[in-house]
């Protein structure tokens, strides 16, 4: 994706960097709308993010952590840049790469590939993981009985969970993923639009977890995706950053897609609204009167939990016995966050379910 | 002219997977000079293959989809009224797919 260095006559002749003043532009940042040129641009990328994980705490020298890595740009990019920074400034971190293969052929197949190249490529050690060997069930199966109607929900669940065991297997310390400020401020309006008061408290945290088996961490929350994608794509060494791109072949009809779009609109009309999404997120204050779901365990599995069974748990029954729908749909109601509980048919004890609407990559 | 224009991010498999395609675009009669608002009309007709929504929405380019002329991000030179010029290199990034 490289385009060479052209003519420069009509660029920016007349302007230069706004904070070198020597080099001609070439990117307008929307974070601050400075027309910034390609030098400085990565020092101010880099040392942004090296500003954000100082300020927050993110990690402390000794620990084993695990980058969450599907070969996509946020991951890659992510795994470049802290392996940078933990060179550069000396974190002292073990830093690993973690994969999980939802068994998507043509999209997650490819897309290892790309992550097997990083592991050569950042000399950090990998760790696969697949929804066969954990669950008995690849994306592909889950899909051919559930048809093509909220495969995100199960994906994202098992997902998540899968990061978790896999973190725990690589005896790690730390999970950090590369969910960037758009998907953080699309997670807000899409727990606004759902009414779901619980994600809504969480889903801004730079760190979340603490509480439990493995925290995990987000550097790149102030981190526009369209410098994400510029970063390596004006890179002109020979470490060229090489990511996979494609949209997951189940994921059109994915309700988070109408939030990415609206987010993507605004912010060609005020790029600081993603920020600015993202400051509200963090400034809401849940009212003393709302009744909030209480975190436990799951009895099956042990997973933390908000209900009697984790949603893995709920998913994963239901598909073993072929009820596709256990787990799935809408009972939820109440202004403050309460939701009506709905039992499911037969076999054992009553079990309340949480349910939501398709599409959901909860935090 | 001769122009080089890239697709990345996704958007190659609209142009029937291919990444790089080097094009020669007559310029619309009467017209001096060449602007992006014209060549992405052009692009539209002659290169992508499917699905143009997710290219182009309206006179431009769909939100999420960067433009960069000769490395340049294309908000400096003046968006769709940026003009081009023979040998130049455009390239398109969608940056909406998973990360």
């Amino acid at each position: 994706m490289e385009a060479s260095e052209g003519k420069s006559k009509k660029q920016g002749a007349s302007r230069l960097c706004c904070l070198c003043n020597q080099r001609r532009p070439v990117l307008k940042r929307p974070k601050t709308l400075q027309q910034i040129c390609k030098e400085c641009f990565y020092e101010v990328f880099e040392e942004e993010i090296h500003q954000v994980i100082v300020k927050n705490h993110l990690f402390k020298s000794g620990e084993r952590v695990a980058i969450g890595a599907s070969g996509g740009k946020d991951s890659t990019v992510l795994a470049y840049v802290l392996s940078e920074l933990n060179r550069r400034h000396s974190y002292g971190l073990d830093l690993f790469l973690l994969s999980i293969d939802e068994g998507i052929t043509g999209y997650r197949d490819d897309s290892l590939e790309t992550v097997k190249r990083n592991e050569l490529q950042y000399g950090l050690p990998l760790q696969i993981l697949s929804y066969k060997d954990l669950y008995g069930w690849t994306m592909d199966d889950i899909v051919k009985m559930i048809g093509l109607k909220n495969n995100c929900t199960f994906c994202g669940v098992f997902r998540r969970q899968a990061l978790d065991r896999g973190a725990a297997l690589l005896k790690v310390d730390k999970l950090v993923t590369g969910h960037n400020a758009d998907d953080i401020a699309e997670t807000v309006l899409l727990n606004i639009l759902r009414g779901d008061i619980a994600r809504l408290s969480r889903c801004t945290s730079i760190t979340t977890g603490e509480d439990g088996p493995i925290p995990r961490c987000k550097p790149f929350k102030y981190t526009y995706e369209k410098e994400i994608v510029i970063y390596p794509s004006l890179l002109n060494h020979f470490l060229k950053l090489d990511y996979f791109s494609t949209e997951c072949i189940y994921s059109p009809n994915a309700y988070r897609g109408f939030a990415r779009e609206f987010i993507k609109d605004l912010e060609r009309l005020r790029p600081r609204a993603i920020l600015d999404i993202i400051k509200s997120g963090e400034d809401f204050r849940i009212a003393t009167t709302t009744k909030m779901p209480e975190q436990g365990t799951c009895e099956r599995c042990g997973y933390i939990s908000s209900q009697k069974w984790c949603k893995a748990c709920v998913l994963l029954d239901g598909l073993n016995r072929g009820l596709p729908k256990m787990g799935i749909g809408r009972a939820r109601g109440g202004v403050n966050g309460d939701h009506q509980k709905e039992t499911k048919k037969p076999a054992s004890a009553a079990r309340s379910l949480e349910s939501k609407q398709c599409g959901s990559l909860d935090f | 002219m001769q122009l080089t224009l890239e697709f990345g991010g996704g958007l190659e498999l609209l142009c029937d997977s291919e990444k790089i395609h080097k094009v020669n675009v007559d310029l619309p009669n009467g017209v001096q000079e060449l602007t992006m608002k014209d060549l992405l009309s052009w692009v539209r007709t002659n290169v992508i293959k499917e699905r143009p929504e997710m290219f182009i929405k309206g006179d431009t380019v769909r939100p999420g989809v960067l433009v960069l002329v000769n490395d340049c991000d294309w908000e400096l030179s003046g968006q769709l009224e940026t003009t081009i010029e023979d040998k130049d290199v455009i390239v398109f990034i969608s940056t909406l797919h998973g990360g």
